[in-house]
C-alpha cells in the first residue's frame, strides 16, 4: 500500500488503520493531529479508519508548553 | 450645521471655529480630534465634521476611548476589528498575553476558558499580578482587561474544555485560539474544533519554551483553517523552562495572526 505522509511517498507491506500507522511511525497519538485527504480526524476515529492505497496524510506534531 | 461633538450629534452655527467650539464646550480640552485626526491649529468646522475634545487628566468616556482607538489604528482598520469576537482556550502564558493584546487592539468581545487558579509560579510569564494569586485565572484576566478597556465584553468559562462542551462556548467566535499548556489538550481542541466548527479559523501554538533565538518562532499555515505559531519542537525541560520573552513572542505571533484573519489577510 502506498501512502503520501507529510509530502513523502511511503510503502507499507500490510493494511493499516490510522492508529496502526501512528504506532508504526512511533508517534504518540496525543501529540499528533491527523489530516487524512484534507479532513482533520479526531483521535476517537483513529482505530476505525482503514487507510486506502493513495491516501494523503499530514501528521501534524505538537509539543506542550504555553 | 450638524456636527458630532464627542460622538454626539449637535446643531451649531455655520462656520463655527474649532477653538471657539472647544472654549464653549470643554475649555480644558487639550486634545482636539477632527474626523479621526488630531488637529493642533484652529480651523473652521464644516457640516458633518466629527470632533472629539479630550482632557488628558480625565478618564475618557467610552465614546472618547473609541475615537482615540480609531485615530491610532485608522478608521477603516478599527471598524473591521471593532465588532469581532475571539475565543481563547487556556489563559496561561499564551492566552493571558493574547487577551491583553487583542483588548488593546480593540476586539470587542472575548470568550476565555480556563479551569485553573493563579499560582505564584505563573508570574514568570503569565499576565497576572501578586495580588491576584489564588483567583480563578479567567476572573483575574477579566479584571485586567477591564482596566485596559472598560467596555470589553468578556465571557469567562471556568471549567475544563472537552469535546462535549467546546462547541457550546466557541461556535459563535470569529477566530479561535488554542493556548493550552498540555499537549493532549492542544491536539484534542484542534481536532475537535476543526471538525465541529469548520468555518472558523484556529490559531494554535507549539514549541515556545526556552530562550533559543527569537526568530526561530514562526507562524505557519499547516492545514485549511489551522495556523501554528512557535518553533514546533522546543518543549519545557530542565535548562529550558517556559519563560516570559519567548512565550510572549509566540503569544503575540498568535495575536497578530488573529488580527490578520479579522482583517481578511492570511497570517503566514
Amino acid at each position: 500500500m502506498h501512502l503520501c505522509v507529510n509530502g513523502k511517498k511511503k510503502e507499507f507491506p500490510q493494511p493499516l488503520n490510522v492508529e496502526q500507522l501512528l504506532k508504526h511511525l512511533e508517534l504518540k497519538p496525543k501529540r499528533v493531529v491527523v489530516e487524512l485527504n484534507r479532513d482533520i480526524l479526531t483521535a476517537d476515529k483513529h482505530a476505525d479508519i482503514q487507510l486506502q492505497d493513495g491516501d494523503i496524510l499530514e501528521l501534524i506534531q505538537f509539543v506542550g508548553g504555553g | 450645521m450638524q456636527i458630532f461633538i464627542n460622538e454626539q450629534s449637535t446643531q451649531t452655527k455655520t462656520g463655527l471655529g474649532l477653538y471657539e467650539l472647544r472654549d464653549s464646550y470643554k475649555a480644558n480640552a487639550d486634545l482636539l480630534i477632527v474626523n479621526g485626526y488630531p488637529i493642533n491649529r484652529d480651523k473652521p468646522l464644516k457640516d458633518g465634521d466629527r470632533v472629539v475634545l479630550i482632557s488628558r487628566c480625565e478618564p475618557p468616556t467610552s465614546a472618547e476611548l473609541e475615537a482615540l482607538m480609531r485615530v491610532r489604528h485608522t478608521p477603516e482598520v478599527h471598524e473591521k476589528i471593532k465588532n469581532s469576537c475571539v475565543g481563547i482556550a487556556g489563559v496561561g502564558g499564551l492566552g493571558s498575553n493574547i487577551a491583553v493584546a487583542l483588548t488593546r487592539v480593540g476586539v470587542s468581545k472575548l470568550v476565555v476558558a480556563d479551569f485553573d487558579l493563579v499560582e505564584p509560579s505563573n508570574l514568570n510569564r503569565q499576565h497576572y499580578f501578586i495580588d491576584q494569586i489564588g483567583l480563578p485565572k479567567v476572573l483575574a484576566l477579566h479584571g485586567i482587561l477591564q482596566r485596559i478597556n472598560p467596555d470589553i465584553q468578556v465571557e469567562t468559562i471556568q471549567e475544563k474544555i472537552t469535546p462535549g462542551n467546546l462547541q457550546t462556548y466557541f461556535a459563535a467566535v470569529d477566530v479561535m485560539v488554542e493556548a493550552f499548556d498540555a499537549v493532549d489538550q492542544k491536539t484534542m481542541l484542534i481536532s475537535h474544533f476543526l471538525n465541529d466548527c469548520r468555518q472558523i479559523p484556529l490559531v494554535s501554538a507549539s514549541g515556545v519554551a526556552g530562550y533559543a533565538p527569537s526568530n526561530s518562532i514562526i507562524t505557519r499555515k499547516v492545514s485549511n483553517n489551522l495556523y501554528i505559531c512557535g518553533d514546533g519542537v522546543t518543549v519545557a525541560q530542565p535548562g529550558q523552562g517556559l519563560m516570559a520573552p519567548r512565550v510572549g513572542i509566540a503569544a503575540h505571533h498568535q495575536a497578530n495572526a488573529v488580527l490578520r484573519l479579522l482583517l481578511g489577510e492570511e497570517p503566514e
